[in-house]
């Protein structure tokens, strides 16, 4: 399986050795980088090319890596029912830059591509039909982006008097509470509590030169 | 002669309708009685699983997974658990995976005991569903007596399973097995060859093997299409590898060719469900990995143990750690190709867990299905689908 996807990862990476930046085989899986502005074309490439023939695009996502400087990853995972294998091709974006659409490529494209829309607000120029898809009517924002808060800033209830539903701003009976388990047992600074008083002596005299 | 000026209505279907299956809302524009558009308009039931997974430890984000395609829970927790197992580097022991498949197996055929009566329903016939029904309450009690739930069971987990099965179950089993055949040939004998139905499924909403494929089809649906894709046979988990079953493929595509896809489906998962249950007679051992890190300690361990104790603790609170790296992990849910894409950036929550439904591309195709067919072939088409909200949502 995997001496296949090494196979089938070298053969791509001679023929589009211009559009593709990157390819790697992790977890006996194949993962492909390339640029917005190429992706359409790859895909092509990848549906059509007689060793590939992925014909099959299972699922388009977003991840979101807020402290990078092209935040969004979009992930085409693609099937190839022919061979029997599984790529997966990424390419990175931010709030501004569009991406192209794959729907000419793949029908499916369409919803998917709304989906990564509405949740991350990714862009995808020429898309047919770009609205929101699985949130409210009117919502506003990305619930999927890091920044974004769990608990959301809005929240509804029926109204008695006005006889329809409300929006108002969240109300937490409860602080929303995030434990950090990175370092349990690590969690206070190792500095000894008056240790900063040995310190301050010897950064006073660096200053006043 | 003077131009006739060609008015379409647009027309409001669902979200309350019974057969939209859920809170389905179509805006239909229609033409006379012919549909010219239907522009599906979901997220109704949208929970935003995927963000309260990245809030959530890896075990804790198990019960999700029953709720989102909540007539086949157990298929959902598997492919989530598998790509956890993927990252982890572990594999659950045998007698775990055979127990997996004999629940994967019993799901399928809840799910399809579902869909096939409830699909009679939409077009008319209302004794299946009273009958499967029936059948469902029964299988369901295997779910309660291994999980204590009905229907959310969370009892895959990440290694393996999480008890083994209660005494005398598998000779339980056995007896379900030998009263559904003649319940199936009951079923058979209700739709087959019963003249509305077949009116009213036979070349409604033919969809080709090229269009399956460009539209993301999978499951039911791809075969019913004349496309022999199976992921329990051609990238095969757990021990399907040593099953022994048939992929029913359909001829022409329609509505009917899914019924009898579905139908097919269930004998064979019953053939599955038999060689389970003569394998789990034969293989013993432990359900779930004997790695204290990811599985938690018996109750009755840490009575006596003080290390037991401190492992449930920590895997109670803080959880496992799962080291970096992405993967994609798909099982043949009943519905098609579920599919986990779990990216972790080594900590004790997931980064980023996308669920790749598959009624969400199935559901996309309805417009390409029921164009220029008339209203009443569109509840037939959405039955035909197997469409359920709580997994297009999420």
């Amino acid at each position: 399986m995997s001496e296949a996807l090494k196979e089938l990862s070298d053969h791509i990476a001679q023929t589009q050795a211009g559009v593709v930046s990157k390819t790697e085989v992790r977890l006996g899986e194949l993962m492909l980088e390339t640029t917005p502005d190429k992706i359409v074309a790859l895909l092509t490439y990848l549906r059509d090319d007689p060793k590939c023939l992925f014909k099959q695009l299972i699922d388009i996502c977003g991840v979101d890596w807020p402290e990078r400087e092209k935040r969004f990853d979009v992930v085409y995972n693609l099937l190839s029912l022919k061979n029997n294998q599984r790529i997966r091709v990424k390419v990175q974006t931010d709030e501004t830059t569009p991406v192209p659409s794959a729907a000419p490529v793949y029908s499916s494209a369409g919803w998917f591509e709304r989906e990564t829309y509405d949740l991350y607000g990714v862009w995808f120029s020429d898309h047919p039909d770009l609205r929101r898809i699985l949130t409210d009517y009117g919502f506003e924002g990305h619930p999927l982006r890091k920044d974004f808060p769990l608990t959301g800033f809005v929240e509804l209830r029926w109204d008695d008097v006005q006889k329809r539903v409300v929006y108002e701003p969240v109300k937490l009976a409860q602080e929303f509470r995030r434990f950090d388990f990175l370092s349990p047992w690590e969690g206070a600074p190792k500095v000894l509590p008056g240790d900063e008083k040995a310190q301050e002596p010897a950064a006073a005299p660096a200053k006043a030169n | 002669m003077s131009d006739v000026e060609i008015k379409t209505l647009t027309m409001n279907f669902g979200p309350q309708h019974p057969a939209a299956h859920g809170v389905l809302r179509l805006v239909v524009e229609m033409d006379g009685e012919i549909v010219e558009r239907c522009d599906p308009h979901i997220g109704l039931l949208h929970r935003g699983t995927e963000k309260l997974i990245e809030y959530k430890s890896y075990l804790q984000a198990v019960p999700y997974f029953d709720r989102l395609d909540y007539v086949s829970p157990m298929n959902q927790e598997h492919a989530y658990a598998l790509a956890v197992e993927k990252l982890l580097g572990i594999e659950a022991p045998e007698r775990g995976q055979y127990i997996r498949v004999l629940f994967s197996e019993i799901t399928r055929i809840l799910n399809h005991l579902l869909n096939v009566t409830t699909f009679a329903m939409d077009v008319g016939a209302l004794t299946p569903p009273l009958w499967g029904f029936e059948q469902r309450e029964l299988l369901m009690e295997y779910y309660e007596q291994v999980s204590g739930s009905r229907m959310h069971a969370a009892y895959f987990r990440p290694g393996g399973v999480h008890q083994d099965l209660p005494a005398g179950m598998l000779d339980s089993m056995e007896g379900w097995i030998k009263q559904f055949y003649p319940f199936m040939k009951d079923i058979e004998s209700l739709l087959n060859e019963n003249r509305i139905f077949r009116q009213r499924t036979v070349d409604i909403g033919i969809v080709s093997a090229d269009q399956a494929l460009d539209w993301g089809f999978s499951g039911p649906l791809i075969r019913a299409s004349g496309l022999p894709w199976d992921l329990r046979k051609s990238q095969p988990y757990d021990v399907y590898d040593r099953m022994d079953f048939d992929i029913p493929v359909g001829k022409t595509g329609d509505c009917y060719a899914r019924y009898l896809v579905r139908i097919e489906e269930m004998y064979q998962s019953t053939r599955i469900m038999e060689q389970c249950i003569a394998a789990l007679r034969k293989v013993g051992g432990p359900v779930r990995v004997d790695d204290r890190k990811i599985s938690p300690p018996r109750r009755g361990e840490m009575k006596d143990s003080m290390e037991a104790l401190i492992h449930h603790f920590k895997l109670y609170t803080e959880g496992y750690k799962v080291p970096a790296g992405e993967t994609y992990t798909a099982v043949e849910a009943p519905k098609g190709e579920f599919g986990v894409y779990l990216v972790s950036d080594g900590t004790n929550k997931p980064y980023r867990c996308k669920i790749r439904a598959p009624g969400f591309p199935h559901l996309q195709a309805l417009e390409m299905m029921t164009k220029g067919h008339q209203l009443a072939d569109m509840s037939a088409n959405i039955g035909s689908l197997d469409i359920v909200f709580g997994e297009i949502d999420r």
